[in-house]
């Protein structure tokens, strides 16, 4: 007897949870950007087998053109861009993927405890991460990055994840200290719960949103970051990046001698994968926040020909003659 | 007034913990930079100067750490950044003095100015949300992500060229000696517009973008529609009550952005040769010349920490609820 109205309900319940899952890829602007993204990263991952020349290797035909043989053409040695762009996929994406785990992880530590713990201990870790906030990073990377002996891939991504995890603990304070209060944590609290269990079970996953998008947040700046010590011929100890393109077209006047294609694709792609990225940032934001979302269409065509700007709060009267302005009426 | 106190405090704080990082960073250095220093000025150097560069890179192994750290910060004070490497027998000091009036011009003119023009614009485009002001976004996703640089890159290609209006390198024509007449002041502006262009698109966007979201999570706030339900007009709504609340988050968001963004706009100096410390950071890089590299970390700390505190009264000037609090 009591079996049946149990799966009755049951079932109507489990569509929306299904629909809710979705919602998120649903969300045009989060799915280009993921398929933006996952073309990067399957192109990181295969890049070196499918590249046509090795991207280092000198060739016959200089500073060629965009031909059939060359798809981006060449550089002053007749090594392949589109070989090097390709190639260099790997480096952008591990020191963009890499340093935002490690940032990722640094301000859940800093950001979490400093936000749930009390006292001088919290005040501290808070100092210190607007510390790290306000320092100009690229300076700052500059002279770390001077001094290091060796500066492949991995310890370029361990630099930036160390040095920019700020922006994402103050976020993850500010949320963790305004969870703290919430009825269901001080519920937990007085039933006796352990303070990791707290933060594991009742706290982070509320901050989940607030982690996707500090995440996503850090690649951005670690690719850009990389990017541009390449640019100015830091990090480019043998490893192909996006950078180090730029570097040589520079360094070799590319400009001056009309080579537009040695910088243009690598800057296309820097741009893309950004974008890709901030369509994903923009779809988690619009997923928490339902304001954001696109409006569609607001500007609605009254009977009378006027057009009306629907907005929250308001209710327009769509024909109304004795109000030729088609003012909005509360 | 307290506030203003506090953030001195954090201010000065975050200076003492840069100068700290540029003490100790060199200490980690591998080999003797000044032996090869010396090596390369053919016993030019006084032995003053050798001493002060021994104390800068704490190779002075007769001082203990604490010494050293004295003594490094005594060298500050007087403005002792050490020789410049690269613009060898210059003091670094002396070079910075002669980098930094362009870069404060070029990027601090419009640094300013993006904040301001991006402001605007997403006021307008978050205001009139659901029309053809959307289709901005796209458009300024993708700019907000093209590397300065690059876009400096492209403007040179584009729009310089032996016989183009704008020059592609330099501050001003270099048959000219730097005086306040008509003829120089022309020729800086002129060298200064691409770069400045190429700086005030980039940062706009990004501004655009934070503003707009701001905007249209404040328009449906109530106390706009009792702005509306007055009968005040739709401008007046717009700027006075939606923009101000929704311009709070910009200005800190301003404050806290101004590292990345500086560092940004230092390589567009390097794309443009502009003679800034952007490009003295990148021949600085180039020739290893720590001395320069630090005293230019320095110096760009130093300033966007003042920055910072601008935009701290500002918005100080912007939120009652700040000053009621002191």
């Amino acid at each position: 007897m009591t079996v049946v109205p149990t799966t009755g309900t049951a079932t109507p319940v489990a569509a929306p949870v299904k629909r809710r899952r979705l919602r998120f890829v649903a969300n045009p602007k989060a799915t280009t950007g993921l398929v933006i993204l996952g073309f990067f990263a399957l192109l990181a991952i295969i890049g070196p087998w499918i590249a046509p020349y090795d991207p280092s290797g000198r060739g016959n035909d200089l500073l060629q053109g965009p031909s059939a043989a060359h798809w981006f053409g060449t550089t002053h040695l007749g090594q392949d861009i589109f070989s090097q762009v390709v190639v260099g996929t790997r480096s952008v994406m591990v020191v963009g993927f890499v340093a935002g785990l490690v940032a990722t992880v640094l301000s859940i530590l800093v950001g979490v405890t400093s936000g749930y713990l009390a006292g001088a201990g919290s005040e501290v870790l808070s100092a210190l991460s607007n510390v790290f906030l306000v320092l100009p990073a690229l300076p700052l990377m500059i002279i770390i990055t001077s001094t290091l002996p060796e500066t492949g891939t991995l310890t370029i991504a361990l630099v930036i994840g160390f040095t920019s995890w700020a922006w994402g603990a103050r976020v993850l304070r500010a949320q963790t200290l305004s969870l703290r209060g919430r009825d269901y944590v001080e519920a937990a609290r007085a039933t006796g719960e352990k303070t990791w269990r707290i933060i594991l079970f009742e706290i982070l996953p509320n901050l989940t949103a607030v982690i996707a998008s500090g995440f996503v947040g850090t690649v951005i700046f670690a690719v850009t970051l990389e990017i541009t010590l390449a640019f100015i011929g830091i990090g480019a100890g043998g490893d192909w990046n996006w950078g180090t393109v730029l570097y040589w077209a520079q360094s070799q006047q590319a400009l001056a001698q009309g080579a537009w294609w040695w910088f243009v694709p690598a800057g296309l792609a820097i741009a893309l994968l950004g974008t890709a990225l901030s369509l994903v940032n923009f779809g988690i934001d619009e997923f928490v926040s339902p304001r954001l979302r696109g409006g569609g269409k607001t500007n609605v065509k009254t009977a009378d020909g006027h057009t009306v700007r629907m907005r929250v709060g308001f209710t327009p009267v769509l024909a109304h003659k004795t109000r030729p302005e088609g003012r909005e009426t509360p | 007034m307290s506030y203003l106190l506090k953030r001195i405090a954090f201010y000065l704080f975050t200076a003492w913990a840069a100068i700290t990082i540029n003490f100790f960073i060199p200490r980690v250095i591998p080999g003797d930079p000044v032996q090869a220093l010396i090596t390369r000025s053919r016993g030019q150097m006084t032995s003053d100067a050798v001493q002060s560069l021994y104390v800068l890179f704490g190779l002075d192994k007769d001082a203990s750490l604490v010494e050293q750290y004295f003594t490094y910060l005594g060298q500050l004070l007087r403005g002792d950044l050490g020789l410049s490497f690269t613009y060898f027998p210059s003091p670094v000091s002396q070079v910075l003095g002669d980098g930094l009036p362009w870069t404060l011009g070029l990027v601090g003119i419009t640094t300013v100015l993006g904040f301001l023009i991006g402001t605007a614009l997403g006021t307008g485009i978050g205001w009139r949300r659901g029309s053809w002001a959307d289709a901005l976004i796209p458009v300024t996703t993708f700019v907000s992500s093209i590397p300065y640089f690059w876009l400096g890159l492209i403007a040179i290609a584009l729009l310089t060229g032996p016989d183009s209006f704008f020059p592609a390198s330099g501050a001003y024509d270099n048959g000219l000696v730097p005086n306040p007449d008509l003829e120089f002041v022309g020729s800086v502006l002129r060298h200064g517009l691409l770069p400045a262009f190429t700086i005030l698109i980039s940062s706009m966007a990004g501004w655009i973008l934070s503003m707009r979201n701001m905007m249209v999570t404040v328009a449906s706030e109530d106390y706009v529609t009792v702005a509306h339900a007055k009968g005040l007009s739709d401008r007046r709504v717009m700027v006075s009550y939606a923009a101000r609340n929704a311009l709070l988050p910009n200005v800190s968001g301003f404050a806290l952005s101004l590292g990345f963004i500086v560092g940004g706009t230092l390589l567009v100096e390097i794309v443009f040769s502009y003679p800034g410390l952007g490009l003295q950071l990148f021949q600085a890089v180039g020739a290893k010349d720590y001395p320069l590299m630090q005293g230019i970390f320095l110096i760009i700390t130093l300033s966007v920490l003042l920055a910072n505190f601008l935009a701290d009264v500002a918005y100080l000037a912007l939120d009652p609820r700040t000053r009621r609090e002191g």
